[in-house]
Protein backbone atom coordinates (compact mmCIF):
# COMPACT_ATOMS: atom_id res chain seq x y z
CA UNK A 1 0.00 0.00 0.00
CA UNK A 2 1.08 3.80 -0.85
CA UNK A 3 2.74 5.15 2.35
CA UNK A 4 2.39 8.93 2.47
CA UNK A 5 5.61 9.12 3.79
CA UNK A 6 7.14 7.37 0.09
CA UNK A 7 6.38 9.80 -2.55
CA UNK A 8 5.97 8.46 -6.22
CA UNK A 9 8.53 9.01 -8.82
CA UNK A 10 7.05 6.39 -11.65
CA UNK A 11 3.92 4.55 -11.86
CA UNK A 12 3.34 1.91 -14.37
CA UNK A 13 1.19 2.62 -17.20
CA UNK A 14 0.63 5.94 -16.32
CA UNK A 15 0.79 9.35 -18.22
CA UNK A 16 0.18 11.78 -15.77
CA UNK A 17 2.57 12.98 -12.79
CA UNK A 18 1.69 10.90 -9.35
CA UNK A 19 2.27 12.35 -6.11
CA UNK A 20 5.32 13.80 -5.84
CA UNK A 21 5.53 17.24 -4.14
CA UNK A 22 8.10 15.69 -1.30
CA UNK A 23 11.76 14.58 -2.15
CA UNK A 24 12.58 11.42 0.02
CA UNK A 25 15.97 10.15 0.21
CA UNK A 26 17.20 8.21 -2.40
CA UNK A 27 18.12 4.71 0.11
CA UNK A 28 19.91 1.37 -1.37
CA UNK A 29 20.88 -1.61 0.43
CA UNK A 30 24.53 -2.53 0.13
CA UNK A 31 25.24 -6.99 0.28
CA UNK A 32 28.91 -7.42 0.48
CA UNK A 33 29.51 -10.57 -0.93
CA UNK A 34 33.00 -10.95 0.84
CA UNK A 35 31.20 -11.12 3.97
CA UNK A 36 28.56 -12.97 3.50
CA UNK A 37 29.09 -16.97 4.95
CA UNK A 38 25.41 -18.38 3.31
CA UNK A 39 23.85 -18.90 6.60
CA UNK A 40 20.15 -17.92 4.83
CA UNK A 41 19.11 -15.89 7.50
CA UNK A 42 18.48 -13.14 5.76
CA UNK A 43 16.31 -15.66 3.53
CA UNK A 44 14.06 -16.81 6.92
CA UNK A 45 13.96 -12.83 7.85
CA UNK A 46 11.95 -12.01 4.76
CA UNK A 47 10.08 -14.99 5.49
CA UNK A 48 9.14 -14.35 8.40
CA UNK A 49 8.42 -10.33 7.62
CA UNK A 50 6.32 -11.19 4.79
CA UNK A 51 4.74 -13.96 6.38
CA UNK A 52 5.63 -16.16 3.49
CA UNK A 53 5.65 -19.83 3.69
CA UNK A 54 6.79 -21.25 0.53
CA UNK A 55 6.73 -24.97 -0.19
CA UNK A 56 9.05 -27.08 1.22
CA UNK A 57 11.37 -28.56 -1.89
CA UNK A 58 13.46 -31.61 -2.45
CA UNK A 59 17.39 -31.40 -2.37
CA UNK A 60 18.76 -30.73 -6.05
CA UNK A 61 22.18 -31.40 -4.06
CA UNK A 62 23.35 -28.28 -3.69
CA UNK A 63 22.94 -25.56 -1.25
CA UNK A 64 20.37 -23.29 -3.31
CA UNK A 65 17.39 -23.75 -1.25
CA UNK A 66 14.53 -23.05 -2.85
CA UNK A 67 16.40 -23.41 -5.92
CA UNK A 68 14.82 -20.36 -7.72
CA UNK A 69 13.07 -17.35 -6.52
CA UNK A 70 9.35 -18.22 -6.18
CA UNK A 71 6.11 -15.63 -6.14
CA UNK A 72 6.76 -16.40 -2.09
CA UNK A 73 10.67 -16.56 -1.96
CA UNK A 74 11.62 -12.99 -2.46
CA UNK A 75 14.92 -13.57 -1.90
CA UNK A 76 17.24 -16.58 -2.08
CA UNK A 77 20.81 -17.74 -2.11
CA UNK A 78 22.55 -18.36 -5.06
CA UNK A 79 25.68 -20.74 -4.15
CA UNK A 80 28.89 -21.30 -6.75
CA UNK A 81 31.93 -23.09 -6.39
CA UNK A 82 34.71 -21.08 -8.87
CA UNK A 83 38.11 -21.41 -9.72
CA UNK A 84 39.33 -18.00 -11.01
CA UNK A 85 42.81 -18.88 -10.03
CA UNK A 86 43.65 -22.26 -10.55
CA UNK A 87 43.69 -23.90 -7.77
CA UNK A 88 42.17 -21.64 -5.37
CA UNK A 89 38.50 -22.78 -5.07
CA UNK A 90 36.36 -20.35 -4.22
CA UNK A 91 32.53 -20.23 -3.15
CA UNK A 92 31.07 -17.46 -4.08
CA UNK A 93 27.48 -16.89 -2.56
CA UNK A 94 24.94 -14.26 -3.77
CA UNK A 95 22.08 -12.96 -2.41
CA UNK A 96 19.32 -12.83 -5.49
CA UNK A 97 16.22 -10.85 -5.57
CA UNK A 98 15.07 -7.20 -7.29
CA UNK A 99 17.92 -5.11 -7.84
CA UNK A 100 15.22 -1.64 -7.62
CA UNK A 101 16.50 -0.25 -10.42
CA UNK A 102 16.28 3.42 -10.99
CA UNK A 103 14.97 2.23 -14.71
CA UNK A 104 13.25 -0.59 -14.12
CA UNK A 105 11.97 -2.88 -17.25
CA UNK A 106 9.29 -4.10 -15.17
CA UNK A 107 7.74 -0.93 -14.92
CA UNK A 108 7.86 0.32 -18.46
CA UNK A 109 6.52 -2.98 -19.60
CA UNK A 110 3.28 -3.55 -17.59
CA UNK A 111 0.24 -2.80 -18.84
CA UNK A 112 -1.79 -1.85 -15.58
CA UNK A 113 -2.02 1.22 -14.16
CA UNK A 114 -0.58 1.76 -10.57
CA UNK A 115 0.58 -2.16 -10.77
CA UNK A 116 4.19 -1.25 -10.57
CA UNK A 117 5.11 1.74 -8.25
CA UNK A 118 8.51 3.19 -8.02
CA UNK A 119 8.94 5.61 -5.06
CA UNK A 120 11.18 9.07 -4.65
CA UNK A 121 13.51 6.78 -2.45
CA UNK A 122 14.53 4.20 -5.55
CA UNK A 123 12.16 1.60 -3.96
CA UNK A 124 10.16 -0.39 -6.86
CA UNK A 125 7.39 -1.87 -5.78
CA UNK A 126 4.37 -4.52 -6.78
CA UNK A 127 1.00 -3.49 -5.89
CA UNK A 128 -0.56 -6.84 -6.33
CA UNK A 129 -4.18 -5.36 -6.00
CA UNK A 130 -3.99 -3.73 -9.66
CA UNK A 131 -2.40 -6.32 -11.47
CA UNK A 132 -3.71 -8.42 -13.89
CA UNK A 133 -1.51 -11.21 -14.04
CA UNK A 134 -0.18 -10.71 -17.65
CA UNK A 135 3.73 -11.46 -16.83
CA UNK A 136 4.97 -8.61 -19.05
CA UNK A 137 7.01 -7.69 -16.16
CA UNK A 138 8.84 -10.71 -16.48
CA UNK A 139 9.71 -9.79 -20.03
CA UNK A 140 10.80 -6.70 -19.68
CA UNK A 141 13.12 -7.49 -16.26
CA UNK A 142 16.76 -7.56 -17.08
CA UNK A 143 17.18 -9.82 -13.78
CA UNK A 144 15.07 -12.44 -14.61
CA UNK A 145 13.31 -11.51 -10.88
CA UNK A 146 9.32 -11.33 -10.74
CA UNK A 147 7.24 -14.97 -10.66
CA UNK A 148 3.57 -15.31 -10.91
CA UNK A 149 1.49 -17.18 -7.91
CA UNK A 150 0.31 -20.10 -9.21
CA UNK A 151 -2.63 -19.48 -6.19
CA UNK A 152 -3.67 -15.67 -7.32
CA UNK A 153 -2.15 -14.80 -10.93
CA UNK A 154 -0.41 -11.67 -9.41
CA UNK A 155 3.21 -11.51 -9.58
CA UNK A 156 5.49 -10.90 -6.54
CA UNK A 157 9.10 -9.45 -5.79
CA UNK A 158 10.93 -8.38 -3.12
CA UNK A 159 9.54 -5.11 -1.81
CA UNK A 160 12.95 -3.88 -0.18
CA UNK A 161 10.61 -4.20 2.80
CA UNK A 162 8.55 -0.67 1.60
CA UNK A 163 6.60 -0.71 4.88
CA UNK A 164 9.46 -0.77 6.73
CA UNK A 165 11.39 1.56 5.25
CA UNK A 166 7.95 4.14 5.20
CA UNK A 167 8.59 4.13 8.84
CA UNK A 168 11.92 4.03 9.21
CA UNK A 169 13.33 1.09 9.93
CA UNK A 170 15.59 -0.92 8.03
CA UNK A 171 14.55 -3.95 5.67
CA UNK A 172 14.36 -7.34 7.54
CA UNK A 173 17.14 -8.96 6.12
CA UNK A 174 19.42 -6.09 7.22
CA UNK A 175 18.37 -6.20 10.67
CA UNK A 176 19.43 -10.20 10.54
CA UNK A 177 22.61 -10.33 8.93
CA UNK A 178 24.94 -11.92 11.97
CA UNK A 179 28.00 -10.99 9.66
CA UNK A 180 27.00 -7.39 8.81
CA UNK A 181 27.68 -8.37 4.69
CA UNK A 182 23.98 -6.22 4.27
CA UNK A 183 23.53 -2.58 5.20
CA UNK A 184 21.21 -0.36 4.25
CA UNK A 185 21.11 3.97 4.24
CA UNK A 186 21.05 6.81 1.64
CA UNK A 187 22.47 5.61 -1.19
CA UNK A 188 25.32 7.65 -1.27
CA UNK A 189 26.34 6.78 2.09
CA UNK A 190 26.23 3.00 0.36
CA UNK A 191 28.13 4.23 -2.06
CA UNK A 192 30.86 5.21 0.56
CA UNK A 193 30.70 2.06 2.70
CA UNK A 194 31.98 0.19 -0.56
CA UNK A 195 34.50 2.18 -1.41
CA UNK A 196 36.28 1.31 2.07
CA UNK A 197 34.95 -2.06 1.67
CA UNK A 198 36.85 -2.03 -2.07
CA UNK A 199 39.83 -0.63 -1.16
CA UNK A 200 40.05 -3.27 1.57
CA UNK A 201 39.41 -5.87 -0.68
CA UNK A 202 41.96 -4.26 -3.35
CA UNK A 203 44.45 -4.52 -0.79
CA UNK A 204 44.21 -8.20 0.48
CA UNK A 205 44.95 -9.19 -3.08
CA UNK A 206 41.62 -8.90 -4.86
CA UNK A 207 42.98 -6.84 -7.50
CA UNK A 208 39.35 -6.92 -9.51
CA UNK A 209 37.02 -6.00 -6.61
CA UNK A 210 34.62 -3.28 -7.36
CA UNK A 211 30.83 -1.75 -6.65
CA UNK A 212 27.86 -3.54 -8.77
CA UNK A 213 25.33 -0.28 -9.76
CA UNK A 214 25.23 -0.97 -13.07
CA UNK A 215 24.56 2.50 -14.91
CA UNK A 216 22.41 0.26 -18.14
CA UNK A 217 19.90 0.42 -16.05
CA UNK A 218 20.36 3.84 -14.08
CA UNK A 219 22.06 1.98 -11.16
CA UNK A 220 20.58 0.13 -8.49
CA UNK A 221 19.15 0.16 -4.95
CA UNK A 222 20.50 -3.14 -4.52
CA UNK A 223 23.75 -2.92 -4.76
CA UNK A 224 26.89 -5.48 -4.77
CA UNK A 225 30.25 -5.34 -3.57
CA UNK A 226 32.07 -7.82 -5.73
CA UNK A 227 35.26 -9.59 -5.09
CA UNK A 228 35.74 -10.30 -8.88
CA UNK A 229 33.95 -6.52 -9.72
CA UNK A 230 35.20 -7.95 -14.11
CA UNK A 231 33.37 -10.74 -14.31
CA UNK A 232 29.84 -10.82 -12.67
CA UNK A 233 28.53 -13.79 -14.66
CA UNK A 234 30.80 -15.93 -11.90
CA UNK A 235 28.57 -15.28 -9.31
CA UNK A 236 25.16 -17.64 -10.41
CA UNK A 237 25.05 -15.12 -13.93
CA UNK A 238 24.44 -11.84 -12.33
CA UNK A 239 24.68 -10.31 -16.04
CA UNK A 240 27.78 -7.75 -16.30
CA UNK A 241 25.86 -4.65 -18.32
CA UNK A 242 22.53 -5.38 -17.57
CA UNK A 243 19.92 -2.86 -19.82
CA UNK A 244 16.47 -2.82 -20.66
CA UNK A 245 16.27 -5.04 -24.05
CA UNK A 246 16.10 -3.33 -26.66
CA UNK A 247 13.36 -5.39 -28.20
CA UNK A 248 11.17 -4.12 -24.92
CA UNK A 249 12.73 -0.48 -25.18
CA UNK A 250 11.38 -0.63 -29.38
CA UNK A 251 7.86 -2.45 -27.74
CA UNK A 252 6.85 -0.08 -24.87
CA UNK A 253 8.81 3.28 -26.77
CA UNK A 254 7.62 4.21 -30.21
CA UNK A 255 5.95 1.34 -31.63
CA UNK A 256 2.88 2.57 -29.39
CA UNK A 257 2.26 5.76 -30.01
CA UNK A 258 3.49 5.35 -33.91
CA UNK A 259 1.16 2.64 -34.14
CA UNK A 260 -2.00 4.56 -32.48
CA UNK A 261 -1.34 7.36 -34.78
CA UNK A 262 -1.44 5.09 -37.92
CA UNK A 263 -4.87 3.17 -36.49
CA UNK A 264 -6.31 7.15 -35.96
CA UNK A 265 -4.76 8.00 -39.06
CA UNK A 266 -6.56 5.01 -41.08
CA UNK A 267 -10.29 5.35 -39.63
CA UNK A 268 -10.17 9.40 -40.08
CA UNK A 269 -8.45 8.99 -43.72
CA UNK A 270 -11.76 6.51 -44.38
CA UNK A 271 -14.31 9.37 -42.80
CA UNK A 272 -13.02 11.78 -44.69
CA UNK A 273 -12.29 9.85 -48.36
CA UNK A 274 -16.41 9.23 -47.62
CA UNK A 275 -17.14 13.08 -47.45
CA UNK A 276 -15.07 14.10 -50.12
CA UNK A 277 -15.13 11.40 -52.63
CA UNK A 278 -18.90 9.76 -52.17
CA UNK A 279 -20.18 6.89 -51.81
CA UNK A 280 -18.91 4.17 -54.43
CA UNK A 281 -22.91 3.11 -55.75
CA UNK A 282 -23.80 1.61 -59.18
CA UNK A 283 -24.17 3.40 -62.50
CA UNK A 284 -27.09 4.96 -63.51
CA UNK A 285 -26.82 3.21 -66.73
CA UNK A 286 -26.49 -0.43 -65.03
CA UNK A 287 -28.99 0.57 -62.52
CA UNK A 288 -31.58 1.11 -65.41
CA UNK A 289 -30.60 -1.99 -67.34
CA UNK A 290 -32.12 -4.10 -65.16
CA UNK A 291 -34.88 -1.93 -64.22
CA UNK A 292 -38.06 -3.19 -66.53
CA UNK B 1 -33.54 -2.05 -50.03
CA UNK B 2 -35.78 -3.74 -52.44
CA UNK B 3 -34.97 -7.61 -52.51
CA UNK B 4 -35.83 -9.62 -55.84
CA UNK B 5 -36.12 -12.93 -56.77
CA UNK B 6 -32.99 -12.30 -59.42
CA UNK B 7 -30.89 -11.13 -56.43
CA UNK B 8 -27.45 -13.12 -56.97
CA UNK B 9 -26.11 -15.42 -54.16
CA UNK B 10 -22.46 -14.16 -52.92
CA UNK B 11 -22.40 -16.18 -50.00
CA UNK B 12 -24.51 -19.18 -48.46
CA UNK B 13 -25.29 -19.32 -44.42
CA UNK B 14 -22.40 -21.13 -43.08
CA UNK B 15 -19.52 -19.08 -44.73
CA UNK B 16 -21.60 -15.77 -43.82
CA UNK B 17 -22.00 -17.67 -40.19
CA UNK B 18 -18.12 -18.07 -40.28
CA UNK B 19 -17.31 -15.12 -41.11
CA UNK B 20 -19.34 -13.58 -38.43
CA UNK B 21 -17.81 -15.38 -35.59
CA UNK B 22 -14.15 -14.17 -37.43
CA UNK B 23 -15.28 -10.76 -36.90
CA UNK B 24 -16.78 -10.57 -33.48
CA UNK B 25 -14.00 -12.64 -31.96
CA UNK B 26 -12.18 -10.19 -33.76
CA UNK B 27 -13.35 -7.38 -32.17
CA UNK B 28 -13.50 -8.74 -28.52
CA UNK B 29 -9.65 -9.24 -29.27
CA UNK B 30 -8.65 -5.66 -31.07
CA UNK B 31 -10.92 -4.07 -27.78
CA UNK B 32 -9.42 -6.36 -24.98
CA UNK B 33 -5.59 -6.31 -26.79
CA UNK B 34 -5.42 -2.41 -26.87
CA UNK B 35 -6.50 -2.12 -23.12
CA UNK B 36 -2.98 -3.53 -22.81
CA UNK B 37 -1.69 -1.66 -25.17
CA UNK B 38 -1.25 1.76 -24.07
CA UNK B 39 -2.45 3.25 -21.11
CA UNK B 40 -4.71 5.24 -22.90
CA UNK B 41 -6.99 2.57 -24.03
CA UNK B 42 -6.71 0.75 -20.29
CA UNK B 43 -10.35 1.62 -19.86
CA UNK B 44 -11.54 -0.83 -23.47
CA UNK B 45 -10.99 -3.64 -20.05
CA UNK B 46 -14.02 -2.29 -18.94
CA UNK B 47 -16.06 -3.82 -21.52
CA UNK B 48 -14.91 -7.30 -20.46
CA UNK B 49 -14.94 -7.11 -16.55
CA UNK B 50 -11.48 -5.33 -15.58
CA UNK B 51 -8.14 -6.02 -16.71
CA UNK B 52 -7.88 -9.26 -15.33
CA UNK B 53 -11.05 -11.15 -17.20
CA UNK B 54 -9.24 -9.04 -20.45
CA UNK B 55 -6.12 -10.57 -19.81
CA UNK B 56 -7.53 -14.25 -18.93
CA UNK B 57 -10.11 -13.72 -22.00
CA UNK B 58 -8.40 -12.44 -24.71
CA UNK B 59 -6.22 -15.39 -25.63
CA UNK B 60 -8.96 -18.28 -25.76
CA UNK B 61 -10.96 -15.17 -28.03
CA UNK B 62 -8.12 -15.71 -30.17
CA UNK B 63 -7.46 -19.16 -30.54
CA UNK B 64 -11.62 -18.99 -31.49
CA UNK B 65 -10.62 -16.55 -34.23
CA UNK B 66 -7.29 -18.45 -34.96
CA UNK B 67 -9.35 -21.79 -35.35
CA UNK B 68 -12.69 -20.42 -37.59
CA UNK B 69 -10.59 -18.39 -39.84
CA UNK B 70 -8.73 -21.37 -40.67
CA UNK B 71 -12.25 -22.84 -41.66
CA UNK B 72 -12.82 -19.83 -43.96
CA UNK B 73 -9.83 -19.80 -45.51
CA UNK B 74 -10.11 -22.98 -46.68
CA UNK B 75 -13.29 -22.21 -47.45
CA UNK B 76 -12.08 -18.98 -49.95
CA UNK B 77 -8.68 -19.63 -50.93
CA UNK B 78 -8.86 -20.51 -54.39
CA UNK B 79 -10.94 -17.87 -55.30
CA UNK B 80 -7.98 -15.68 -54.04
CA UNK B 81 -5.40 -16.56 -55.71
CA UNK B 82 -4.07 -13.53 -57.42
CA UNK B 83 -3.74 -13.74 -61.08
CA UNK B 84 -2.42 -10.70 -63.87
CA UNK B 85 -5.61 -8.58 -64.11
CA UNK B 86 -5.78 -8.65 -59.89
CA UNK B 87 -2.46 -7.01 -60.61
CA UNK B 88 -3.12 -4.70 -63.17
CA UNK B 89 -5.82 -4.10 -60.96
CA UNK B 90 -3.54 -3.18 -58.24
CA UNK B 91 -1.71 -0.93 -60.30
CA UNK B 92 -4.64 0.95 -60.95
CA UNK B 93 -5.59 1.24 -57.64
CA UNK B 94 -5.35 4.75 -57.23
CA UNK B 95 -7.95 5.59 -60.00
CA UNK B 96 -10.43 3.45 -57.86
CA UNK B 97 -9.70 4.82 -54.63
CA UNK B 98 -10.15 8.16 -56.45
CA UNK B 99 -13.74 6.89 -57.15
CA UNK B 100 -13.30 6.13 -60.68
CA UNK B 101 -13.42 2.83 -61.91
CA UNK B 102 -14.06 3.28 -65.37
CA UNK B 103 -11.03 2.02 -66.69
CA UNK B 104 -10.69 -0.97 -63.48
CA UNK B 105 -9.93 -4.01 -65.41
CA UNK B 106 -12.83 -6.57 -64.79
CA UNK B 107 -13.06 -8.30 -61.36
CA UNK B 108 -14.44 -12.16 -60.65
CA UNK B 109 -15.83 -12.97 -57.67
CA UNK B 110 -12.58 -11.22 -55.74
CA UNK B 111 -11.14 -7.90 -57.47
CA UNK B 112 -7.42 -7.12 -56.88
CA UNK B 113 -7.49 -5.20 -53.27
CA UNK B 114 -9.63 -7.99 -51.73
CA UNK B 115 -7.34 -10.96 -52.70
CA UNK B 116 -4.27 -9.00 -51.33
CA UNK B 117 -6.22 -8.17 -47.96
CA UNK B 118 -7.45 -11.75 -47.80
CA UNK B 119 -3.32 -12.91 -47.98
CA UNK B 120 -2.48 -9.77 -45.53
CA UNK B 121 -4.62 -10.88 -43.18
CA UNK B 122 -3.67 -14.85 -43.37
CA UNK B 123 -0.37 -13.55 -42.60
CA UNK B 124 -1.43 -11.39 -39.91
CA UNK B 125 -3.50 -14.31 -38.29
CA UNK B 126 -0.59 -16.69 -38.21
CA UNK B 127 1.64 -14.55 -37.05
CA UNK B 128 -0.84 -13.53 -34.30
CA UNK B 129 -1.64 -17.19 -33.63
CA UNK B 130 1.98 -18.06 -33.43
CA UNK B 131 3.51 -14.82 -30.91
CA UNK B 132 0.31 -14.78 -29.12
CA UNK B 133 1.29 -18.28 -28.20
CA UNK B 134 4.75 -17.48 -27.02
CA UNK B 135 3.34 -14.82 -24.56
CA UNK B 136 0.40 -16.73 -23.18
CA UNK B 137 1.85 -16.24 -19.72
CA UNK B 138 -0.27 -18.69 -17.79
CA UNK B 139 0.08 -21.54 -19.89
CA UNK B 140 3.00 -21.40 -22.28
CA UNK B 141 5.91 -18.68 -21.98
CA UNK B 142 7.66 -21.20 -19.59
CA UNK B 143 8.21 -22.69 -23.05
CA UNK B 144 10.39 -20.15 -24.65
CA UNK B 145 13.64 -18.24 -24.09
CA UNK B 146 13.05 -14.67 -22.65
CA UNK B 147 14.20 -13.47 -25.73
CA UNK B 148 12.20 -14.93 -27.84
CA UNK B 149 9.30 -13.80 -25.86
CA UNK B 150 10.81 -10.04 -25.76
CA UNK B 151 10.51 -10.60 -29.63
CA UNK B 152 7.01 -12.18 -29.72
CA UNK B 153 5.43 -9.39 -27.55
CA UNK B 154 7.16 -6.64 -30.04
CA UNK B 155 5.57 -8.76 -32.85
CA UNK B 156 2.05 -9.55 -31.44
CA UNK B 157 1.35 -5.40 -30.58
CA UNK B 158 3.07 -4.31 -34.07
CA UNK B 159 0.96 -7.11 -36.20
CA UNK B 160 -1.85 -6.15 -34.37
CA UNK B 161 -2.06 -2.88 -34.94
CA UNK B 162 -1.62 -3.62 -38.55
CA UNK B 163 -4.23 -5.51 -38.93
CA UNK B 164 -6.55 -3.22 -36.95
CA UNK B 165 -5.77 -0.73 -39.72
CA UNK B 166 -6.14 -3.87 -42.45
CA UNK B 167 -9.40 -4.56 -41.00
CA UNK B 168 -11.04 -0.55 -40.97
CA UNK B 169 -9.93 -0.28 -44.50
CA UNK B 170 -11.89 -3.36 -45.08
CA UNK B 171 -14.91 -2.36 -43.15
CA UNK B 172 -14.83 1.20 -44.65
CA UNK B 173 -14.87 -0.43 -48.35
CA UNK B 174 -17.88 -2.57 -47.70
CA UNK B 175 -19.57 1.04 -46.67
CA UNK B 176 -18.19 2.68 -49.28
CA UNK B 177 -19.49 0.21 -52.31
CA UNK B 178 -22.84 0.86 -51.17
CA UNK B 179 -25.11 -2.75 -51.40
CA UNK B 180 -22.16 -4.49 -50.19
CA UNK B 181 -23.02 -5.17 -46.51
CA UNK B 182 -26.30 -6.82 -47.37
CA UNK B 183 -23.86 -9.54 -49.04
CA UNK B 184 -22.79 -10.74 -45.62
CA UNK B 185 -25.96 -10.13 -43.67
CA UNK B 186 -28.69 -12.15 -46.20
CA UNK B 187 -26.07 -13.42 -48.59
CA UNK B 188 -27.76 -11.86 -51.68
CA UNK B 189 -26.63 -8.65 -54.33
CA UNK B 190 -28.11 -7.10 -56.09
CA UNK B 191 -27.35 -7.90 -60.54
CA UNK B 192 -26.70 -4.32 -60.89
CA UNK B 193 -23.91 -4.27 -58.32
CA UNK B 194 -22.29 -7.90 -59.70
CA UNK B 195 -21.89 -6.31 -62.52
CA UNK B 196 -20.71 -2.71 -61.58
CA UNK B 197 -18.54 -4.52 -59.39
CA UNK B 198 -17.31 -7.76 -60.37
CA UNK B 199 -18.30 -8.04 -64.25
CA UNK B 200 -16.50 -11.16 -64.76
CA UNK B 201 -18.22 -12.69 -61.70
CA UNK B 202 -21.36 -11.66 -63.29
CA UNK B 203 -20.76 -12.62 -66.43
CA UNK B 204 -19.48 -16.27 -65.24
CA UNK B 205 -22.80 -17.25 -62.79
CA UNK B 206 -25.24 -15.47 -65.32
CA UNK B 207 -23.59 -16.73 -68.45
CA UNK B 208 -23.51 -13.48 -69.62
CA UNK B 209 -27.66 -12.96 -69.56
CA UNK B 210 -28.84 -9.62 -67.80
C1 LIG C 1 -4.71 -15.49 -32.64
C2 LIG C 1 -4.63 -15.77 -31.41
C3 LIG C 1 -4.21 -14.77 -30.35
C4 LIG C 1 -3.63 -15.12 -29.16
C5 LIG C 1 -3.34 -16.54 -28.68
C6 LIG C 1 -3.35 -13.90 -28.44
C7 LIG C 1 -2.74 -13.85 -27.20
C8 LIG C 1 -2.37 -12.69 -26.55
C9 LIG C 1 -1.78 -12.64 -25.24
C10 LIG C 1 -1.46 -13.86 -24.39
C11 LIG C 1 -1.58 -11.34 -24.93
C12 LIG C 1 -0.99 -10.80 -23.62
C13 LIG C 1 -2.11 -10.37 -22.73
C14 LIG C 1 -2.80 -11.56 -22.11
O1 LIG C 1 -2.14 -12.38 -21.47
O2 LIG C 1 -4.03 -11.67 -22.29
C15 LIG C 1 -2.01 -10.54 -26.06
C16 LIG C 1 -1.92 -9.17 -26.15
C17 LIG C 1 -2.43 -8.42 -27.21
N1 LIG C 1 -3.14 -8.92 -28.29
FE1 LIG C 1 -3.43 -10.84 -28.71
N2 LIG C 1 -3.76 -12.82 -29.18
C18 LIG C 1 -4.29 -13.31 -30.36
C19 LIG C 1 -4.86 -12.55 -31.38
C20 LIG C 1 -4.92 -11.17 -31.40
C21 LIG C 1 -5.53 -10.39 -32.46
C22 LIG C 1 -6.22 -10.92 -33.69
C23 LIG C 1 -5.35 -9.09 -32.14
C24 LIG C 1 -5.77 -7.92 -32.97
C25 LIG C 1 -6.69 -7.17 -32.81
C26 LIG C 1 -4.63 -9.04 -30.87
C27 LIG C 1 -4.26 -7.89 -30.22
C28 LIG C 1 -3.50 -7.84 -29.09
C29 LIG C 1 -2.95 -6.63 -28.54
C30 LIG C 1 -3.10 -5.22 -29.12
C31 LIG C 1 -2.26 -7.00 -27.38
C32 LIG C 1 -1.50 -6.08 -26.44
C33 LIG C 1 -0.08 -6.05 -26.93
C34 LIG C 1 0.78 -5.19 -26.06
O3 LIG C 1 0.60 -5.20 -24.84
O4 LIG C 1 1.65 -4.55 -26.61
N3 LIG C 1 -4.39 -10.33 -30.46
N4 LIG C 1 -2.49 -11.40 -27.03
S1 LIG D 1 1.88 -9.36 -14.15
FE1 LIG D 1 1.03 -7.66 -12.91
S2 LIG D 1 2.79 -6.43 -12.27
FE2 LIG D 1 3.50 -7.81 -13.91
S3 LIG D 1 3.27 -6.56 -15.78
FE3 LIG D 1 1.35 -7.70 -15.59
S4 LIG D 1 -0.02 -6.36 -14.44
FE4 LIG D 1 2.06 -5.52 -14.19
S1 LIG E 1 15.32 -6.10 -10.89
FE1 LIG E 1 13.59 -6.52 -12.28
S2 LIG E 1 11.82 -6.54 -10.93
FE2 LIG E 1 13.46 -5.49 -9.77
S3 LIG E 1 13.17 -3.29 -10.30
FE3 LIG E 1 14.66 -4.11 -11.78
S4 LIG E 1 13.37 -4.65 -13.54
FE4 LIG E 1 11.97 -4.45 -11.77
Amino acid sequence: MALQSLDIKARSATTTPSPSVRETLEVAKLIDISKCIGCKACQVACMEWNDLRDEIGTNVGVYDNPADLTAKSWTVMRFSEVEVEAGKLEWLIRKDGCMHCADPGCLKACPAPGAIIQYSNGIVDFHEEYCIGCGYCITGCPFNVPRISKTDNKAYKCTLCSDRVGVGLEPACVKTCPTGAITFGAKEDMIHRAEGRVADLKGRGYANAGLYDPQGVGGTHVMYVLQHADKPGLYSGLPKDPSISSMVCLWKGITKPLTSFAIGLVALGSLFHYITKGPNEVSNDIEKEFEE
Amino acid sequence: MKRDPKDLIRYTAPERANHWVVGMAFILLALSGLAFFHPAFYPLSQFFGGGVWARILHPFIGVVMALSFVAMFFRFWKLNLITPADKEWLGRIGEMVNGDDHNMPAAGKYNGGQKLLFWLLVCCIALLAVSGLVIWRAYFSALFPIGMIRFASLMHAMVAAGMICLIIVHVYAAIWTRGTIRAMLYGTVSRAWAKQHHSAWFRQITGGGK
